[in-house]
């Protein structure tokens, strides 16, 4: 109870530009992952190859598309816990459609309309309604995976037309795959549009104070509406990604994913009360997730061992800068 | 006076579960025979258990995503135990669940009492976590009925008065909780410390403390119910209990308790876990895929939250069950 809550410390002076870069929390970040990366290529012979390194940004690109959008999210102070299970819905309308004959394009239409469809329902019920949103997700999490169960219950779709593998699988020049090369666009849209437009600046005011952003005359109910509407829409685009990257749907598909994205957002320097993040932080927590992952599948280490690395990133990550401002704290009183 | 009633959400669920049964047993006669409504009750015994570890928690403005896991990891090493060790008494196994609970739940404690972390963030770290411990403890194995002992196996089938005794714990647990959540400073402090975190710290409450106590009493009926489940289940593995902790969450959003804390009784969340268990066994009798089960309690959880929300608007914040308070409070309003 003796902490000061950072927020409300205002330091007299805010330091040269240069120790604010280093001091900052993506600099500490870009440290972690290229340790990591010389780390993994001294255990792994196998790894420095470019495409072995093509391969490995599979492992986070479908995440990280969400996860730009849940960092708006979480820094408007609201959650999504549904995504995962948006994936999942999404993924099996796509199913549905491709064994009706669907095309391509037509498949991909389905799997945006469908996040995007989950995303408005998100945001009626959390801004229209002004429900709590970890409970709403909660909720709308087991009613849309329910809904995939209920289509596909034990049984899988697969026949997807050959040219929809494109978006999984196919190469945009050299080792550069699709999935990458939209991964680094949206990153750009992303940036742009909360660093350098009024929506971000909003954004930010929202997660800060939800009071005084409203009696400042930001509409905030809209902007969380449209934030739901953002993740949907990318959850939507990631299904289209995975689906056709593994070339089947099943109810379980994309599990537990809810937990790697928001760990990737925290991660990323996104504070979870809301009020502070930047994209670039959540680009370089996703290439950190990916090459942990990666460079511990090289060593044969299994699944579930891996996601109690991510658990254990995710609570250190959060509890080192908590445990260094309280040491800070008492170094000066 | 009868709109009076109709105002506590408990009556209405009883009326809400009573019109269900009413309802199942047209379809199916056997539905509402004494004896089918005592195996309801004990197939819904660990949720209803697991449900009031929950309480605790969300009363204190927290969330324990982590209780399934719990399960998980607890029934995993009393199982590996029983079948390493078969000489040791039931009642040494017990303590040694009820033990790796609590200490799981302090783990929890301690980050949001020393650190002041959001208790969503913590519990989905630990959450893989416990999970992933489970797996390093048993290498993947499982942990089959013909490795576990008779007593280990049917001490919570023995019947008493027609009830097993894994109901008869629930009713136990559900009456220590109603105990404690009325007649203990530690329950005031957890209602206080919910409802209102600045004025329960000026009446000399720690709500940080009072947070921990609210996991360790998650995490030691999460301990118990992993031995329960093992049990019942006569099998431990890695995936026990998967998404086991929405369905706790559920139960109370049903009971209405407040996800915003300080709002609820033990009653509603013993009603929340209930109504759940009831549709559960009344989806094969009814001709509904078991698959809807995931979606119809997702559809539940939105539901309530909106009844809730509602209701709680409408009468305010009540923390103290006082009459002659709550009758001025809407007196005033």
């Amino acid at each position: 109870m003796s902490a000061i809550p950072e927020k409300r410390l205002i330091p007299d002076r805010l330091g040269t530009s240069a120790t604010r870069l280093f001091g900052s929390w993506e600099a500490l970040l870009f440290a972690v992952a290229v340790l990591i990366f010389i780390a993994n290529s001294l255990a792994s012979p196998y790894f420095l190859n470019a495409w072995n390194l093509s391969d490995a940004t599979f492992n986070f690109t479908e995440k990280a598309m969400v996860a730009f959008a849940m960092a708006l999210l979480i820094i408007a102070g609201e959650i999504d816990l549904s995504v995962a299970a948006i994936i999942a819905l999404a993924s099996t309308a796509m199913g549905a459609a491709a064994q009706a004959g669907v095309g391509t394009p037509g498949l991909v239409a389905i799997g945006i309309g469908t996040g995007v469809g989950c995303g408005v329902v998100n945001g009626i019920l959390v801004a229209g309604l002004r429900l709590p949103s970890i409970v709403v997700t909660i909720g709308t999490m087991s009613l849309f995976r329910g809904i995939a169960y209920i289509v596909l219950g034990d049984k899988a779709y697969g026949g997807y037309p050959g040219s929809f593998a494109y978006f999984g699988q196919g190469y945009v020049f050299w080792v550069f795959s699709f999935e990458f090369v939209l991964f680094a666009v949206l990153a750009i849209l992303f940036a742009a549009l909360l660093h350098a437009t009024n929506f971000g600046r909003r954004v930010y005011a929202i997660g800060n104070n939800e009071f005084a952003a409203r009696f400042s005359g930001i509409r905030v109910e809209r902007i969380k509406f449209t934030l739901f509407l953002l993740t949907g829409l990318m959850s939507g685009i990631a299904a289209v990604c995975l689906t056709s990257r593994l070339g089947s749907t099943r109810p379980s598909i994309a599990q537990g994913w809810e937990l790697e994205i928001v760990t990737m957002v925290v991660l990323g320097g996104v504070s979870i009360l809301g009020g502070a993040g930047t994209i670039g932080g959540v680009v370089i927590a996703a290439f950190v997730m990916g090459l942990v992952t990666f460079g511990l599948g090289l060593l044969n280490v299994p699944g579930i061992v891996m996601s109690i690395f991510i658990g254990l990133l995710l609570i250190v990550t959060i509890t080192l800068p908590v445990i260094i401002r309280q040491f800070r704290h008492r170094k000066s009183a | 006076m009868i709109r009076q009633l109709f105002k506590f959400r408990e009556m209405l669920l009883v009326i809400i579960i009573a019109i269900l049964l009413a309802v199942f047993s047209t379809r199916s006669p056997g539905f509402a025979t004494p004896g089918n409504l005592a195996n309801i009750f004990n197939d819904t015994s660990i949720l209803i258990i697991l449900a009031l570890g929950q309480m605790a928690v969300i009363l204190t403005k927290s969330i324990d995503l982590s209780v399934a896991a719990n399960v998980a990891f607890t029934g995993m090493a009393v199982g590996m135990l029983n079948a390493a060790h078969p000489e040791l008494p039931l009642a040494l196994i017990l303590v040694v669940a009820l033990c790796i609970g609590a200490v799981l739940g302090a783990i929890n404690g301690i980050f949001v009492w020393k650190l002041n972390i959001p208790s969503i963030v913590v519990t989905l770290g630990t959450l893989t976590i416990y999970r992933g411990m489970a797996f390093v403890l048993s290498g993947g194995a499982w942990v089959n009925a013909h490795q576990m002992t008779a007593p280990f196996l049917q001490t919570p089938r023995q019947l008493f008065l027609g009830l097993p005794i894994l109901g008869w714990t629930a009713i136990v647990i559900v009456a220590v909780m109603h105990l404690v959540m009325s007649r203990t400073f530690l329950g005031r402090a957890i209602y206080a410390s919910g409802g209102n975190p600045t004025a329960a710290v000026y009446a000399g409450i720690d709500v940080g403390r009072t947070r921990f106590f609210a996991f360790v009493i998650s995490g030691t009926l999460a301990g118990l119910c992993g031995y329960l489940w093992v049990s019942r289940y006569a099998v431990a593995y890695v995936d026990i209990a998967a998404g086991f902790e929405l369905d706790t969450v559920a139960a109370c959003v049903i009971g209405g308790i407040s996800t915003l804390g300080g709002i609820g009784s033990v009653a509603g969340a013993v009603l929340g876990a209930l109504f759940l268990g009831v549709i559960k066994n009344a989806l094969p009798v009814i001709n509904i895929s078991p698959f809807a089960q995931m979606a119809i309690s997702g559809s539940v959880i939105i539901a309530a939250v909106i009844f809730n929300a509602r209701q709680e608007r409408r009468r305010g914040r009540i923390i103290l069950r006082d009459r002659g308070a709550s009758e001025q409070i809407e007196v005033a309003a």
